[in-house]
């Protein structure tokens, strides 16, 4: 990945998500009381407020829920690689837990190798896990 | 309803700067002089001035302004969050202050270097902490992408096209080209050049995208009463109201339940039940652009069409000058200024003046919102 990329600033909330990418996992905040998830972490569940929450690890598949392909004006390191896509994933164990990212074409691979015109709506993808400096590991999405 | 703030004050000051994509002076400066503007427009002298409201964006405190225009004693001062949906609250929050007696002269305003003074998503220190960590790392990096991401769904839920946002943009277009205060009045917009426009992000092009603005604006509020004594026809405040709905994620809405429930459907409610009419009396809108497709998702939120329908609404000419609901008449966001949509509150006092440039005849009736996909605020104004 080039240089100059954003990096998450990780706080308390999102520690635990984190944590699991740098294991290779994609972990995602669940009510330790009404088991409902939740995304983006917070402290309190809004349907239970319970403060007790768990961190279980997901298959990492979904489907694409909606995607952009992004042009210039974009900061540099963006620039560089642009146009690229970004997606929205719906996950499989719960479709309202959607999470940001890229579709490329095998782990490891730039956020411009997949042909944008090619990307649909609803194709199946599954997560890979991509460094992106010491501390911090994104989670990304292929083709199964 | 004997505590409703309905038709107790009025707009009886308007005032602008020129708009450019580079104004010289500070936007101090700049607010300073829509605001002195606005106050000779009503007949009132700044030392009456008692309330100020504005954004939280805003780069002037009130203190500032208070001490430059020569106000006296300010005894009701309010900010609203959340960048362009803040626009009808600074009027509506002034509207309670007078009808409450807390205040007798509002002014609201918004100065923004937006055009010369640099892009606020490039500036990476304030992008990048929570909740930005979940989206700006994949190069989701300006409010576009966020809307295009909104957008696409949307285009697959309901069918809507390319041709829809067209109809916005060149609506907006349109009217700008009889606005000769608009960036745009100068610059026609075919069908053609919108299909051919570069993208900035898809499925949003150049002309999906508002304009880059410098420029300030401001309005004066007094009670009804004391409305009947200005210089200017008052232009009542008939309803307000504000819409953070449930589970709401401000820009980035694909982690609520509903991505597509804009703000506005939350909004609506107060502010219909705030009214004595209802959509269907409503004769022009003035409806938030910062991208073509909030439009869409407006006109369901408030109810003049239902969900899903925002799009074909747009078809044959309705919400151009003579259609069914005339849009943006002095351009909006898309083709007059960009000034975080203050503009479109200005414009709604000129309508119900009878002196828009593109004038809706026996307009009575008009709504102003603020930002879409965003806790937001709308106001209807009536003669």
């Amino acid at each position: 990945m080039s240089d100059g990329i954003l990096l998450p600033v990780v706080d308390e909330d999102g520690a635990p998500f984190w944590e699991g990418t740098r294991l290779g996992e994609l972990r995602m905040q669940r009510c330790s009381e009404c088991a409902r998830f939740r995304f983006p972490p917070r402290p309190m569940c809004p349907w239970c407020r319970s403060t007790a929450s768990e961190w279980p690890a997901l298959s990492g598949r979904g489907i694409v829920w909606s995607f952009a392909v992004s042009h210039p004006p974009l900061l540099p390191a963006y620039a560089e690689l642009a146009p690229y896509n970004t997606v929205v994933v719906a996950l499989d164990e719960d479709p309202s837990l959607r999470l940001v990212g890229n579709l490329i074409a095998a782990a490891g691979a730039p956020i411009n190798s997949v042909d944008p015109a090619t990307i649909e709506i609803g194709e199946p993808i599954q997560v890979v896990f991509d460094r992106v400096s010491d501390d911090i590991v994104l989670p990304r999405w292929t083709r199964p | 309803m004997t505590n409703s703030i309905k038709d107790r004050t009025a707009i009886v000051g308007i005032g602008q700067t020129p708009f450019a994509k580079n104004l010289d002076g500070s936007e101090k400066r700049l607010a300073c002089e829509a605001i002195v503007a606005a106050l000779d427009d009503a007949g009132i002298d700044a030392s009456e001035v008692d309330a100020l409201a504005s954004y939280t964006m805003e780069v002037t405190e009130e203190v500032e302004i208070a001490k430059n225009i020569g106000a006296g004693d300010v005894t009701y001062f309010s900010q609203i969050g959340y960048g362009g949906g803040a626009g009808c609250a600074t009027i509506g929050h002034l509207a309670m202050a007078v009808a409450t007696g807390q205040a007798e002269v509002g002014v609201a305003w918004r100065s923004r270097k937006r055009g010369s003074g640099g892009r606020p998503w490039a500036n990476t220190v304030a992008q990048l902490p929570t909740p930005a960590q979940w989206t700006r790392p994949w190069g989701l990096l300006r409010p576009s992408d966020e809307i295009a991401l909104l957008t696409r769904r949307y285009m697959h839920e309901y069918g809507a096209t390319r041709d829809h946002l067209a109809n916005v943009a060149l609506a907006c277009r349109a009217h700008a080209n009889r606005n000769p205060g608009a960036m745009m009045f100068e610059r026609t917009l075919t069908r053609d050049q919108y299909m051919s426009a570069r993208w900035i992000s898809e499925p949003l092009c150049l002309f999906d995208n508002c304009l880059e603005t410098d420029g300030a604006l401001a309005c004066v509020i007094v009670s009804a009463e004391r409305a009947r004594d200005c210089r200017q026809p008052p232009v009542y405040i008939h309803s307000f109201g504000q819409g953070l709905p449930s589970q709401h994620h401000t820009m980035v809405n694909y982690w609520s339940d509903d991505p597509l429930g804009a703000p506005a459907r939350a909004c609506a409610r107060r502010l219909w039940a705030g009214a004595d009419f209802g959509p269907a009396e409503v004769k022009v809108a003035q409806i938030y652009d910062a991208f073509t497709s909030l439009i869409p998702l407006s006109l369901e939120g408030y109810g003049f069409c239902e969900r899903g329908e925002g799009g074909p609404f747009t078809d044959d000419g309705a919400i151009e000058l003579g259609g069914r609901l005339p849009v943006n008449t002095s351009g909006g966001g898309l083709s007059e200024a960009y000034v975080h949509g203050f503009n479109l509150i200005n414009e709604g006092v000129r309508q119900m003046r009878g002196t828009s440039t593109a004038q809706v005849e026996g307009a009575d009736t008009c709504l102003v919102t603020a930002g879409e996909g965003v806790p937001t605020s709308a106001m209807l104004l009536r003669k």
